[in-house]
């Protein structure tokens, strides 16, 4: 019985000594991978502050009205002011409903021909 | 141990002799002996629970802890390489819409440890080419001087120059981590951030302290371990401030001007929108502080905020509101404006004569210094320093800047009869545009007093009621009819009402006595939209020159007001204010036509 006792505890021990040896094995590489993930905070952190630093360099006002004046002929944007509001009347009425006179047409070029006409009503 | 006999023969046999029987003595003595082992066992078992429960009331204690100092430790942010004392880390500074004013860059340092060096000389020749301003004998010297271990050799590096000292294969050259300021708006709000430098140095780090402005001012905030990812929000608008600057810009190379200055504020909030004083400079390369000429000339003086100057008429603002506040006036009443006003041997007189007698309304219009004299006779020093106190005129102007709390504004010693005249127009004390721009707020958004604030807030300033609202009420007419028909008629633009106070204030002669001659500070004090002030602008010109006309011409009307007409123009949009008509601003104001 006493030798039974004995046995099972030195089992008990041994098998305890694995289990904690594996944990302290696993602790290890639980904390190097922490490690390695802090670095690679770390560096993106920076790498994050550099590129937005260069954003916010490449968008710095002067920069901008300078592309601006280069880019006049193709895109014509001007400062903002009073004269570009508008009026809520002037925002053009719904699409017309389609049209039922026409035949023997797909659907996309009806539609093609609404939305050119649409535009003709919105565009001055 | 000595065991007690259960017979003792001493007892037993005396026992015996009086006819006892012995066996009760054994019995006696067994029960003694099974009752001291009972104890004994319960002892220990006692202290056993004892030594458990204390082993876990540790381990709790201990979690406890753990626990607790989990909680309240702040989070840290990782650091590069090696924990060091000296922190190079600084919070970003952005602007009301979270575009970047002010954030860090990595970058290196360049040092030597020249007992590791291989070839100091041709070290130094090699370096000499990366730089040119390094001289080749000196560096070498440096290089090879027994006593010296360790030079520095360059603060900041590109990467390009990094590339090249690697190349040279040096072992000696090393390189020390960095971080830099970075302002990538270049000149853009430099007065706002001041700028930054390099305090305590060291190879893994170097602390990065600012000189001047916001910089300076949060300088502990900014550096702050706890707050380091919590970027300082300005309430600047960077569009705002492009704008502002690239309009005033224009209109001092346009009149010939020395310096200009613009303060644009909310008057309901005290946000500081934008913030401009020309000439600037580059934090980026903060120029070193003037050892000679005029201090208030240097592109570092913030003339809105350092700058206190004698404004002129636009102060002629204050003097009629506190006529109408402390019921002397009303709108309508008429002023003996018969000139000149002669006080002792001082005359004050009139830009123009403007006939005999004027209502407070026409001083006000017209710019009349002998009106507003009247006006401010009749209430005297005392009352008259009282209303200036509370609107701030008088102290500094608090603002969160560094250089803001050593300015203070320019007092008479003895505040006498003529100086309460004298004030009245503008003469005689010096205001700053921020402290103007804070007062006309307070006169037009109700009577409110109005802080400024260059920190982004959610919230309308709840100060003391300075003037009532009645008196705000008539001076938002004012200011609107000083537009429409009196000295500021540049400043009618369509769809954005304004109203506003022009002022042309003498310069004072710099040697002492007297004022110059034909050098004028022009400032223009508005408020748009008139009939509903949201929005306080203040542009000061230094002696400013129009000359597209016959005469050159220096008043304010000429100068100040076409800027800050051109600059209202530009920005109330871009502040997202709807256009209106006049006739609405009219009716606001309840005025006919």
């Amino acid at each position: 019985m006493r030798s039974l006792l004995y046995l099972c505890t030195a089992l008990g021990v041994i098998a305890l000594a694995a289990w904690a040896y594996r944990e302290n094995h696993m602790t290890q590489q639980a904390m190097n991978a922490q490690r390695a993930l802090e670095r690679e905070i770390v560096a993106l952190n920076e790498a994050l502050s550099i590129q937005r630093a260069e954003w916010a360099y490449l968008n710095r006002p002067d920069r901008l009205r300078e592309l601006v004046d280069l880019n006049f002929e193709r895109l014509k944007l001007v400062p903002i002011t009073g004269t570009h509001f508008g009026e809520i009347g002037q925002v053009a009425y719904p699409m017309p409903a389609a049209r039922t006179d026409v035949f023997d047409t797909i659907e996309l070029s009806g539609e093609i021909e609404q939305l050119s006409a649409y535009a003709e009503e919105v565009l001055p | 141990m000595i065991r007690t006999p259960l017979r003792p023969l001493a007892r037993v046999l005396r026992a015996r002799e009086t006819g006892e029987n012995p066996d009760l003595i054994e019995r006696e003595n067994r029960r003694l002996r099974q009752e001291a082992a009972r104890d004994q066992a319960r002892g220990r078992a006692e202290t056993r629970l004892l030594a458990v429960a204390l082993m876990f009331m540790c381990a709790f204690v201990v979690l406890g802890a753990r626990m607790g100092l989990l909680a309240a430790t702040e989070p840290l942010e990782l650091a590069r390489g090696l924990p060091e004392d000296i922190s190079s880390a600084r919070a970003d500074i952005l602007d009301r819409e979270g575009r970047v004013l002010a954030t860090n860059l990595s970058t290196h340092a360049l040092y030597a440890e020249t007992h590791r060096m291989v070839d100091p000389e041709g070290a130094a020749h090699a370096l000499a080419e990366i730089f040119p301003d390094i001289d080749a004998q000196r560096m070498a010297a440096r290089f090879t001087d027994p006593n010296r271990r360790f030079a520095w050799i360059r603060t900041r590096l590109s990467p390009e120059q990094m590339q090249a000292v690697h190349d040279i294969g040096e072992p000696g050259l090393l390189f020390a981590p960095r971080e830099m300021r970075l302002y990538p708006n270049g000149r853009m709000a430099a007065h706002v951030l001041g700028g930054a430098t390099f305090g305590q140095q060291g190879v893994r780090a170097a602390e990065v302290i600012g000189v001047a402005g916001t910089e300076l001012f949060f300088d502990e905030r900014l550096r702050d371990p706890a707050q380091i990812d919590q970027p300082l929000q300005l309430s600047l608008d960077l569009t705002v401030q492009a704008t502002v600057t690239e309009v005033l810009e224009g209109g001092k190379q346009m009149l010939n001007a020395h310096g200009a200055t613009a303060v644009l504020m909310d008057v309901f909030t005290g946000e500081v929108i934008s913030l401009v004083s020309l000439p600037d400079f580059d934090p980026n390369n903060r120029p070193a502080p003037p050892t000679e000429g005029e201090p208030a000339d240097s592109p570092l003086f913030n003339r809105a905020v350092q700058g206190y100057y004698e404004l002129g008429s636009v102060m002629k603002a204050f003097a009629v509101a506190q006529g109408l506040d402390e019921g002397f006036v009303t709108p309508d009443s008429i002023i003996d404006t018969r000139g000149p006003l002669t006080w002792g041997r001082f005359r004050i007189r009139d830009f123009r004569n403007y006939g005999p007698e004027l209502s407070v309304k026409d001083v006000m219009v017209k710019s009349s210094n002998i009106g507003t004299a009247r006006i401010m006779q009749s209430i005297g020093a005392e009352r008259q320093q009282e209303f200036l106190r509370k609107f701030g005129l008088l102290d500094t102007m608090p603002l969160e800047l560094a250089e803001a709390a050593r300015a203070r504004p320019l007092l008479p010693d003895r505040w006498s009869d003529l100086s309460v005249m004298t004030i009245s127009y503008g003469h005689g004390m010096s205001t700053s545009p921020l402290a103007l721009a804070a007062g006309y707020a307070a006169l037009v958004n109700g009577g409110r007093k109005v802080t400024p604030t260059l920190l982004r807030q959610d919230r309308v300033q709840t100060g003391p009621q300075i003037i009532s609202e009645r008196t705000s009420e008539q001076k938002k007419v004012m200011l609107h009819q000083v537009v429409q028909e009196g000295t500021a008629s540049f400043a009618r633009i369509s769809g954005y009402p304004v109203g506003g106070k022009t002022g042309s204030a003498d310069k004072p002669n710099p040697r002492g006595g007297g004022y110059k001659k034909d050098a004028v500070l022009a400032t223009f004090a508005s408020v748009f939209p008139a009939h509903e002030p949201r929005y306080v602008l203040v542009v000061t010109l230094d002696e400013p020159v129009d000359t597209t006309g016959p005469e050159p011409r220096r008043t304010a009307g000429w100068t100040a007001v076409p800027v800050s007409a051109e600059i209202t123009r530009r920005v109330a949009p871009l502040l997202g204010l709807r256009p209106v008509s006049l006739d609405v601003a009219n009716a606001t104001l309840g005025l006919a036509r």
